[in-house]
């Protein structure tokens, strides 16, 4: 598969908005050549503010700006704006209902050999827990294109996590995404993969394994994880029995813990994760961190067999 | 009570502004604590100290100083004011209901199932409440994009929050004050409501911030200093701040917590907590 970068993708999506929508501001917190808004402050200099290292500063001045009637879109490494600002996002931003997105890049253990400090590895569980947000993690650089355009659109607050890495293309690039509706990657009756993010590429590599293996697994691409498809996800448990969740991510309150929910009130099926348990990871290089915390096509085919073995 | 007549309301090239001679003001400050009292007593529960001792700065700023129109709490050029200090929610709650933003009847439900009147500021609910506030620190931020916004607007509308120096203990209070240093933030007026007094007791013995004035001034700031209960003395910081251009300025305030209220008056005790019915009417009949 081909591969290209989120954040680039995002960086050159902005600058495109921008054009289209002059009540677009854009923060950031001093990673802007890494974050890509560095793109949208070269063109609209006046319309873009670096608050150097003040995360809680710039997610309140973001609240200030779209309680005037700004699009704000508010960039940083996901662990920075989602675990600092947590108070800020809760009270100025998802309470108040304000028109905020926070697009945050280097999510996730593939931020690589800088370490766990780096590395988001709770922020969709603390991000699904607040209320009116809305919660995207893109499969590949064109959907976080698609991702970026539409939050732009949509009024209120949303979340929309990128990655450092490149990820492999999943999409032709006329791909058109619906917020709030996952997409069937590959249709199949002996099992769900429902993953999110740099997993779904992950999950169709372990789809294909297993189709050799005989087993016809469906993939599903759960972009938005809140809202969530939960009709989506009653079809797969409903035709295929038995569900997989892959995420970069802690076990508690990802995608997994929300797919559960729905599944165990709409249609018990057995189910089996695939994510980063209850643990933090560290230095080390990307593939290198997936193979060692169980992130691999490898561990989800396994996975896939195990909930086959409970149906 | 207030006249709440349209001629109250007088029309400025910038919007409307009411604008009440100074002893006229001091009578609505009384008025405005004497609803503090009521409201609190009632409610059972809340804040006196912190809104007593913001009484006469909140008076100032809705009786004369801000430009607004309390029958269109959206008006784009609207002057907005942002309680930053959010557990004096029930003075600017006064002030909203006394120039109209919703009935007098109200004030009574706050903090009651279903009010308009929270705890602390909700701007979801409340008419003229421009900010949901009462975790401390957040408010300077909040500002500063409000006045990044009017200037991306080429808007004349001024901002104006106020703080508690108890919540300039709070780190983000500081990144606020570099950053609108940073951005030349002039079409924003700070006050920090100086009570000296804190949840558990003097802020110098909690978490010293003096000096303070000095922390302000090495941070870029113009400062300037005032007795916060002197209508006089606000009013005119409040323009010397408007002239400032190139910097942002702070207006410290200095009040006493409870001011008004003989038996609240540097009292600790009645920093988060109600008076008792007998207490409310010693203190409405000192506020008389």
């Amino acid at each position: 598969m081909d591969e290209a970068s989120t954040r680039e993708t995002y960086g050159k999506t902005l600058v495109e908005l921008g054009r289209q929508n002059r009540d677009i501001v854009v923060l950031d917190a001093d990673l802007s050549p890494s974050t890509m808004t560095s793109f949208f402050a070269r063109e609209f200099p006046e319309r873009f503010f670096n608050c150097g290292l003040q995360e809680q500063n710039m997610i309140a001045i973001a609240a200030g700006l779209a309680a005037s009637g700004k699009t704000v879109f508010a960039s940083t490494f996901a662990v920075f704006v989602i675990c600092r600002c947590f108070d800020q996002l809760r009270l100025c931003i998802s309470q108040p209902n304000l028109n905020v997105k926070i697009v945050a890049t280097h999510s996730g253990i593939t931020v690589g050999e800088d370490g766990i400090s780096h590395q988001a590895i709770e922020d969709l569980a603390l991000c699904c827990a607040l209320p009116s947000f809305t919660v995207v993690v893109p499969a590949d650089a064109i959907e976080a294109a698609e991702a970026t355009r539409v939050a732009s659109n949509n009024r209120g607050p949303f979340y929309i996590r990128l990655s450092r890495p490149k990820t492999p293309i999943v999409y032709h690039k006329n791909y058109h995404f619906t917020l709030g509706k996952a997409v069937t990657m590959r249709q199949g009756t002996d099992a769900t993969i429902m993953a999110t993010g740099i997993m779904v590429a992950k999950a169709l590599e372990a789809a294909d394994v297993l189709a050799r293996q005989d087993i016809d697994c469906r993939v599903i691409n759960m972009h938005t994880l809140k809202p969530l498809d939960e009709a989506a996800i009653v079809k797969a448990a409903s035709e295929t029995g038995a569900i997989v969740i892959a995420e970069e991510h802690l076990a508690q309150g990802g995608l997994g813990s929300r797919v559960a929910q729905t599944v165990a009130r709409e249609k018990p099926v057995p189910m089996e994760f695939v994510n980063l348990g209850d643990r933090y990871a560290s230095s080390g290089k990307a593939e290198e961190l997936l193979q060692r915390y169980g992130l691999t096509a490898r561990d989800i085919e396994e996975s896939v067999k195990l909930v086959i073995k409970r149906k | 009570m207030l006249n709440r007549s349209k001629a109250s309301l007088e029309s400025t090239p910038q919007g409307n502004r009411f604008n009440l001679p100074t002893a006229e003001l001091k009578e609505i400050a009384k008025k405005l604590r004497r609803h503090v009292i009521t409201m609190i007593a009632t409610a059972g529960s809340g804040h006196p100290g912190g809104s007593l001792s913001a009484a006469d700065i909140i008076t100032a700023l809705y009786f004369k100083i801000l430009c607004h129109n309390p029958e269109n709490p959206q008006w784009p050029d609207r002057d907005r004011f942002i309680l930053s200090k959010g557990h004096a929610a029930p003075i600017l709650y006064a002030a909203l209901a006394e120039t109209g933003y919703f009935p007098l009847t109200e004030l009574s439900t706050l903090r009651r199932l279903d009010s308009r009147l929270q705890g602390h500021p909700d701007s979801n609910f409340t008419p003229g409440v421009e900010m949901s506030a009462g975790s401390l620190g957040m408010g300077l931020s909040f500002a500063i994009g409000v006045a990044l916004a009017a200037r991306l607007d080429s808007k004349n509308y001024r901002t104006y929050v106020l703080l508690s120096d108890g919540e300039c203990q709070e780190g983000q209070t500081w990144e606020a004050a570099l950053s609108a240093t940073h951005f030349k933030i002039d079409n924003l007026t700070t006050i920090v409501d100086c009570n000296g007094i804190q949840l558990s007791g003097w802020t110098r013995d909690i978490m010293n911030l003096e000096p303070f004035i000095e922390k302000w001034q090495a941070f870029g700031w113009h400062t300037i200093d005032i007795d916060g209960h002197d209508l006089n003395q606000i009013l005119s910081a409040g323009q010397e701040a408007e002239k400032m251009k190139g910097k942002p300025t702070v207006i410290i305030a200095r009040t006493i917590k409870g001011k008004g209220v003989g038996f609240m008056e540097n009292n600790v005790a009645f920093h988060g907590k109600a008076p008792t019915w007998e207490e409310a009417e010693r203190a409405l009949k000192e506020l008389a």
